[in-house]
């Protein structure tokens, strides 16, 4: 295995299967001669040509409508957003079209397309260029979304969801491209719909997704220290969500935490917290607690953006608190 | 393009339009040395190269017309007449900046002199300036809204919603198109099926008209005739403005050396609008060159002072981050 960074990985996963099925594009601003603002697609347009990597004009709208069209007949797009803060612009072609087409046309037109992109904050980007879009992408029934956490999930989530013959929303992170893990060269794909349970323990679970799974697992390592035994629970993909392992990882712990990165109001947390109640209800030891970005737009003022983001700090406290330990 | 020349012969005006311009690309080199101090962060984007466009433009305006613009905001902020202090500590993410830390450098506003962004969807304040000139025609006023915007958020399709009203109900606003040939990395011819971006005009009903931007005299003139439209009979017009831009699209980017060659850029320098300005005013006689020095002199002191203010303004407590989410309603 090699270790590569979790851009690498992404790049190893559109490259495959650009070989694998001559159906599979890419398209988006800047990927092609400028190889992807953030470099993801380096090397694709030498290899692909024209045709198969596309650079569009900044055209969210269009150029997602493009992806729905060519779906519609028989292509697999996977359609690039330099980031998902653009693709609000596109919404209604990922939300009205992608989503409900298989749907209204009574099971006629699926739509094998994948639309994906960085999403979240990176640092000081301020209010339109730091949100994250998971909660609002995952109330949609017809969308799958993923949110892969690590190098080696981002090269067999992303596979997976060109190979679906759904639309699948790809979330990636900024500040997760430059980071490194262990990657297989072959050919693997994570199947869709299923958590992994990154760091076992049996006194309090986190759940959590995307890039905040490198959040949680310093939270582990640091209250490891301490003896506290912490359950890492990385849902991986967002819808479907495993609600098994949500509820296997708390009848174990008794305790809960859930860490997003984006906003509280109708967050994801707010979903799982409700699977918990359901199904966990007797087994709970403490009120489930949540972290996530403060309830404001993002601010670009260092400190002050700081203060807005969830973090190792704010996730030990939240566990110490549920787990009843005094700070 | 006609080479009419209403405008070139006033000492006094020729005079502070160099300093506005050089006070801009000072006021963003200053900026480009914070930034590498780490005192700024985030997207920056430098407006090197196409201050004959803001100068030309906003130096006819009056003080009750409004101004929207992109993220490559700061010339035009400053050339509106906010003060170099507010700006300089709003890019330190200072509360005595111009959006009290909150906003950065793709985010200036400023209320007191009508300016009214620094937006980030690239396209998306251009429906917001359509609908400021709706404002101005719905109270029966004679201002005017300029919008500002990049070459690539033509192929938006805002832009074109945005012309196509504007057009329809005869709304008294100047679209102006930066072009500066690159959208980030794409060419132009890249990424729209025309090359001349001023006759998207045309298509709304709407006048328009293709300017040298490195020549302030030739912005003046083309402004002038579209503000005389706006002001008597709610004319809009499309300005297609060319330009280039000196520096990379933003801090992360290199000026040249992937997508433009720097033959291209050199060559573009030799157009240099503050350069042409000069040497246009030392001709005529209009200036000495103890003048420019003394201009310079005095701009060097002023960016100075920006920084040291900037320098010295407090963060925003941590009760600013709950702080304008919502206002409270008084009636
Ligand atoms: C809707 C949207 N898509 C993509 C981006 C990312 N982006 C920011 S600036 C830019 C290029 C814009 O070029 P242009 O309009 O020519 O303006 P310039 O930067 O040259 O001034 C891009 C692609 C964005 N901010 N908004
Ligand atoms: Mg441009």
């Amino acid at each position: 295995m090699a270790l590569i960074t979790y851009r690498d990985a992404l790049n190893q996963a559109l490259r495959d299967e650009m070989h694998r099925d001559d159906r599979v594009f890419l398209m988006g601003e800047e990927v092609g001669e400028y190889n992807g603002a953030y470099k993801v697609s380096k090397g694709l347009l030498e290899e692909f040509g024209e045709m198969r990597v596309v650079d569009t004009p900044i055209t969210e709208l269009g150029f997602a409508g493009v992806g729905v069209g060519a779906a519609m007949v028989g292509l697999r797009p996977v359609v690039e957003f330099m980031t998902w803060n653009f693709a609000l612009l596109a919404l209604d072609q990922i939300v009205n079209a992608a989503a409900k087409m298989l749907y209204m046309s009574g099971g006629q037109f699926p739509m094998p397309l994948v639309f994906r992109g960085p999403n979240g904050a990176a640092l000081q980007l301020s209010a339109q260029h730091s949100q994250s879009w998971e909660s609002w992408l995952a109330h949609i029934p017809g969308l799958k979304v993923v949110a892969p956490g690590t190098p080696y999930d981002a090269k067999g989530l992303l596979k997976a969801a060109i190979r679906d013959d759904n639309p699948v929303i790809v979330l990636e992170g900024e500040m997760l491209y430059n980071t490194k893990g262990e990657v297989p060269d072959e050919d693997y794909v994570i199947p869709l719909g299923k958590a992994e349970l990154k760091r076992e323990g049996d006194h309090c679970s986190i759940i959590t997704s995307g890039k905040m799974v490198l959040v949680a697992m310093q939270v582990a390592d640091q209250m490891a220290k301490d003896g506290i035994r912490i359950d890492v629970v990385d849902l991986r993909t967002i819808r479907p969500m495993d609600v098994d392992a949500i509820t296997a990882s708390v009848r174990k712990t008794n305790r809960a935490v859930v860490l997003e990165e984006g906003w509280e109001v109708c967050g994801i947390g707010a979903q799982v917290v409700d699977y918990i109640q359901r199904d966990c209800f007797d087994h709970l030891d403490a009120p489930v607690l949540r972290v996530h970005q403060a309830d404001v737009p993002m601010p670009y003022a260092k400190a002050i953006e700081k203060a807005a983001k969830p973090d190792v700090a704010k996730t030990i406290a939240a566990v110490k608190k549920v787990m009843y330990i005094e700070s | 393009m006609a080479a009419k020349k209403k405008s070139d012969n006033d000492p006094a005006l020729g005079k502070s339009l160099l300093h506005s311009m050089i006070l801009q690309r000072r006021f963003e080199e200053k900026v480009a040395e914070a930034y590498a101090l780490g005192k700024i962060g985030g997207f920056c984007h430098l407006y090197i190269g196409q201050e004959a466009v803001s100068t030309g433009t906003l130096s006819l305006l009056r003080d009750d017309d409004y101004v929207l613009t992109t993220y490559r905001d700061h010339g035009q902020a400053i050339m509106r007449g906010m003060s170099p202090r507010s700006v300089m500590a709003e890019l330190f993410g200072r509360i005595d900046g111009c959006s009290r830390g909150k906003g950065g450098s793709m985010h200036l506003f400023d209320r007191h002199v009508n300016f009214l962004g620094g937006h980030g969807i690239v396209g998306g304040h251009v429906p917001m300036a359509t609908g400021v000139g709706f404002a101005i025609k719905y109270r029966g006023g004679d201002q005017v809204c300029i919008c500002y915007m990049g070459e690539a958020a033509v192929n938006n399709g805002a832009f074109h919603e945005s012309l196509n009203m504007a057009g329809l109900w005869r709304l008294p606003v100047i679209y102006v198109i930066e072009n500066n040939k690159y959208g980030m990395g794409t060419a132009l011819a890249r990424a729209s099926s025309i090359k001349d971006m001023y006759k998207r005009g045309a298509t709304y009903n709407i006048e328009s008209a293709e300017v040298d931007g490195q020549d302030v005299w030739a912005v003046r003139d083309a402004m002038q005739d579209a503000i005389d439209r706006a002001r008597k009979d709610y004319a809009p017009t499309l300005l297609e403005i060319r330009t280039s831009r000196y520096m990379g699209h933003s801090m992360s980017d290199a000026a040249s050396g992937t997508y433009r060659s720097k033959e291209e850029l050199e060559s573009d320098r030799k157009r240099d609008p503050i350069n042409l300005l000069k040497a246009k005013l030392i001709t005529d006689k209009l200036i000495m060159d103890a003048d420019v020095a003394a201009m310079e002199a005095e701009i060097a002191a002023v960016v100075q002072d920006s920084w040291d203010f900037a320098d010295a303004s407090p963060e925003p407590p941590l009760e600013a981050l709950f702080e304008d989410v919502y206002v409270e309603t008084t009636t």
